[in-house]
């Protein structure tokens, strides 16, 4: 069956496969998109619309950098939703009651609520990490036990209600606040970005993200310390969805234990949908960035096409396994250009 | 099932010798994919109860013509005959209901099935719809029986080790009426003790009148079971002739189109100081046994043995790799014993596995980037706690220009390259930086001669510019070549220790094999 089809589209023409090869399925489907939305609403490609699609995606975009990196090592991050949902909570939980008892503290009472939010989140990144580097666990069942856990917790902490009392200030700042019309959340997103991009192309620690992804055996023959390396992917997965975490939170101006369920599988599909191999030890960061943004802008497309939120999650889903599938093709298609 | 498409063909005319009819013959048989001819019109028979080798490099066609013999692939050209009678194989269960069967190096078995599961895996007995058990038990327990294989039926596959998995791929070519049987590089993953079980069962189909096509590269497993050889080269058979008339230099000669001397570069013999010191060594799994060697700078020291003899690990021990239970490793002065890959890179000696493609090499990733994969907290390629992408570059493509890399592309993906370039590029890691000592496992594995020759070259300059070498090797003309001193291996401890006019081909073969020294 996909040796039937895969032969169908070997008959395109010889320049758009290798086309194909080379940029992946995204700049296709960006393009498709694009045509698609702009025919539907007549609002899709304004000033307006574009800043918010690029704020509603940032909060996907940082949690995919960091699927991203486990991704690389050959692995997965199930967590990253309950990651989110945690800091969120823990963050509200450390504000509120600062809130009341140091009213005038607001400076203070954000930098706690923002750092115990951030160490609730990572500290599960440093637990798969854990579970995963040193006990062998396999990703999936550690992050999905993590998950559990997490969700868990949160839950016990808030009684499953929302926590209200963040001071204002933390939504003016980290939400509604503008410099030159772009709203905040998109630079906190690309700060990490060039910190991410630094990371992963100038620095050790990033090209044996990809070695250990790559060839285990051969990074371990060639001296690196694989398991910190491991270990290090799934606590920096873990920091950067607690980012996203405080991001949202501000967005919601509430503490939300039941926020991010569908963050695991998006950041997942905006990885693969970006190029990055399920196999580990490729994919590029600004093809996950563009992934993220193009879930984010298929979201806001159906939005205005009133798309109605549940059929969303079906679309989503058929998205990612055509783009798993592209890129079984694409394998193929290399392998016979090769030839 | 295709039964039909066993099509009467013309008689041999001009077979007017009295040598009996082949069972298998492939006639001028060519095939083709796309840019490469992998067969050239190549000539094949078989006689029943022979052993016939097929050798040749990695990429001559061995696989190739196999693969066309099991009927996985159809030939572009020519024609194959069964019993004198043309047939055109339509695939691997025809060839198998015809009586051919193959036993690749990739098994066909199902893990967790029983090993009586997997003998019936496609033909399972049925009555009535439902599996017979007791007869599948009752069939497969009586194959096991009748080739002397120590099989439980009722054991899962996962459960034994790779020669028993190997055993049940050939019982399960036994549980048809079996005429021929392909062996692809058995002893591939096998112990010696292993491969001795696998060669009296060869010996066994072979009074049974199963002809064998034995694929090696192994000369000394030719020497062992094999009845005639054809050496195929760049897909064209070179020549076929009887075991008697071949030693080894003749089939290396015939293997590489070359002479021995161009093959093998003169390596002047200057030892300097002690650089790898190996005292009463015992590895926790008792691979190796309490174990000495040294080398010195300026040395090529052989380590010889059969797969599994624990020559691999004794390199392994001296990387960090194994676990070890006794005795010292002394680098260069100072004890490294139980230390890192890390510390014992940093001080100056290189390890390059035998496998490339599972832990030599990251294939997806670029010749660069895996060049430099070791030495990346090395000054030379990282300022200010960044890479430095520049130096790197400048480095590795200085490098690539030596080793003379095609296509000299620094940032295509190793997984473009051939196996040949993709072993340069594994040697390169070790070349990159300031290296003393380099242990070499089975350098020269699957890699064509012109691959191999540069290799040798590289080993030379090596050897001369003062680094000490430890060559672990399965290739005898490599050990015999190449080599100052070696030290042969057999089931994890020292056989022999040979020096200069000592490593002859027979004083290290015999050292292989449990018998002792004929006199």
């Amino acid at each position: 069956m996909m040796d039937r089809t895969a032969h169908r589209l070997l008959s395109l023409t010889l320049p758009v496969q290798r086309l194909f090869v080379r940029i992946g399925v995204l700049p296709f489907l960006l393009v498709v998109a694009l045509i698609v939305f702009t025919s539907l609403s007549r609002r899709f490609l304004t000033a307006e619309n574009i800043i918010t699609v690029a704020r509603q995606a940032t909060y996907l975009t940082i949690v995919a950098m960091g699927q991203m990196l486990a991704l690389l090592t050959g692995g997965f991050d199930l967590s990253v939703g309950k990651i989110v949902a945690i800091t969120s909570v823990i963050a509200a939980l450390t504000m509120a009651p600062l809130a009341v008892a140091h009213p005038d503290a607001t400076a203070i009472t954000l930098t706690l609520g923002i750092l115990a939010g951030i160490a609730a989140g990572t500290t599960v990144g440093v637990v798969n990490g854990i579970g995963v580097a040193v006990f062998n666990v396999s990703p999936f069942m550690m992050t999905l036990g993590t998950a559990t856990i997490t969700f868990g917790v949160a839950l016990t902490l808030t009684s499953g209600v929302p926590v209200y009392g963040i001071p204002d200030a933390f939504g003016t700042i980290f939400n509604f606040e503008r410099i030159f019309d772009i709203p905040s959340p998109v630079y906190v997103t690309a700060g990490l970005f060039v910190v991410m991009y630094v990371l992963l192309n100038r620095t050790r620690m990033g090209r044996y993200f990809y070695a250990v992804g790559g060839n285990i055996k051969a990074s371990r023959l060639s001296g690196i310390s694989t398991r910190f390396y491991l270990f290090m992917a799934y606590v920096l997965c873990g920091a950067l969805a607690s980012i996203s975490g405080v991001l949202l939170t501000a967005r919601l101006e509430t503490g939300e234990a039941n926020i991010g369920a569908s963050l695991p599988l998006d950041s997942i599909a905006a990885c693969v949908i970006g190029g990055v191999s399920l196999r580990g030890g490729t994919g590029r960061l600004g093809n996950v960035v563009l992934g993220a943004i193009f879930i984010g802008l298929i979201q806001n497309g159906m939005d205005l096409a009133q798309i109605q939120s549940y059929l969303q999650e079906v679309v989503i889903g058929i998205l990612l396994i055509l783009a798993v599938v592209a890129d079984q093709l694409r394998q193929f298609i290399m392998l016979r250009l090769k030839e | 099932m295709a039964a039909e498409t066993l099509a009467p063909g013309e008689e041999s005319a001009g077979a007017g010798v009295t040598a009996p009819a082949p069972v298998l013959q492939a006639d001028a048989v060519s095939k083709e994919f796309p840019g490469v001819l992998a067969l050239d019109r190549v000539d094949f028979d078989l006689q029943p109860g022979e052993v016939h080798v097929l050798f040749g490099e990695n990429g001559a066609g061995k696989s190739t013509l196999i693969q066309i013999l099991a009927g996985v692939y159809r030939p572009s050209d020519g024609s194959i005959r069964f019993r004198g009678q043309r047939v055109v194989l339509q695939g691997v269960h025809h060839a198998r209901m015809l009586g051919i069967s193959a036993v690749f190096q990739e098994f066909s078995l199902v893990p967790t099935l029983t090993v009586e599961e997997n003998l019936f895996l496609g033909a399972e007995l049925t009555r009535r719809g439902f599996i017979d058990k007791s007869e599948l038990h009752r069939r497969a327990d009586g194959i096991l029986r009748q080739l002397g294989f120590p099989l439980r039926p009722q054991q899962p596959v996962h459960e034994l080790t790779r020669a028993e998995q190997q055993m049940v791929e050939i019982a399960k070519a036994f549980c048809t009426d079996l005429s021929v049987l392909i062996l692809d590089e058995p002893t591939a993953s096998l112990t010696d003790r292993e491969a001795e079980r696998l060669f009296a069962m060869v010996e066994q189909a072979k009074s049974r009148g199963v002809g064998i096509v034995y694929v090696t590269h192994r000369m000394s497993e030719i020497r062992r079971i094999g009845d005639r050889i054809t050496v195929l080269r760049d897909g064209r058979r070179i020549a076929t002739l009887a075991v008697a008339e071949a030693d080894d230099e003749r089939l290396l000669q015939l293997m590489t189109g070359r002479v021995i001397s161009q093959v093998f570069p003169k390596i002047a013999y200057r030892p300097g100081r002690l650089l790898l010191d190996i005292s009463n060594l015992t590895v926790t799994d008792h691979s190796v046994r309490s174990f000495s060697l040294t080398v010195r700078a300026g040395e090529v020291v052989g380590l010889a043995g059969l797969v599994g003899c624990g020559k691999s690990e004794v390199g392994r021990a001296c990387f960090g790799l194994e676990r070890i239970a006794a005795g010292r490793i002394v680098f260069d002065g100072e004890d490294v014993t139980g230390r890192t890959v890390r510390e014992i890179l940093d001080r100056g000696a290189f390890y390059l596995p035998p496998d490339r493609r599972e832990e030599g090499l990251i294939m997806m990733r670029s010749v660069r980037e895996n060049i430099s994969l070791p030495w990346l907290a090395a000054r030379a390629f990282s300022r200010f706690g960044l890479l430095d992408r520049r130096g790197e570059r400048a480095r590795v493509r200085d490098l690539v220009r030596r080793l003379n890399l095609r296509p000299p592309n620094i940032e295509a993906d190793l997984e473009r390259f051939s196996g040949g370039n993709q072993q340069k590029v594994l040697l390169a890691k070790g070349l990159i930086s300031a290296v003393k000592l380099f242990i070499l496992d089975e350098p020269t594995v699957g890699v064509d001669v012109g691959t191999r020759v540069a290799i040798y070259e590289f080993v030379r300059e090596l050897c001369q510019d003062g680094a000490g070498i430890l060559l672990i090797s399965s290739d005898l003309p490599e050990i015999l070549h190449l080599t100052n001193r070696t030290y042969v291996m057999y089931r994890g401890e020292l056989r022999a220790e040979l020096e200069g006019a000592q490593i002859t081909q027979d004083r290290v073969l015999s050292n292989f094999f449990e018998r002792r020294q004929a006199a």
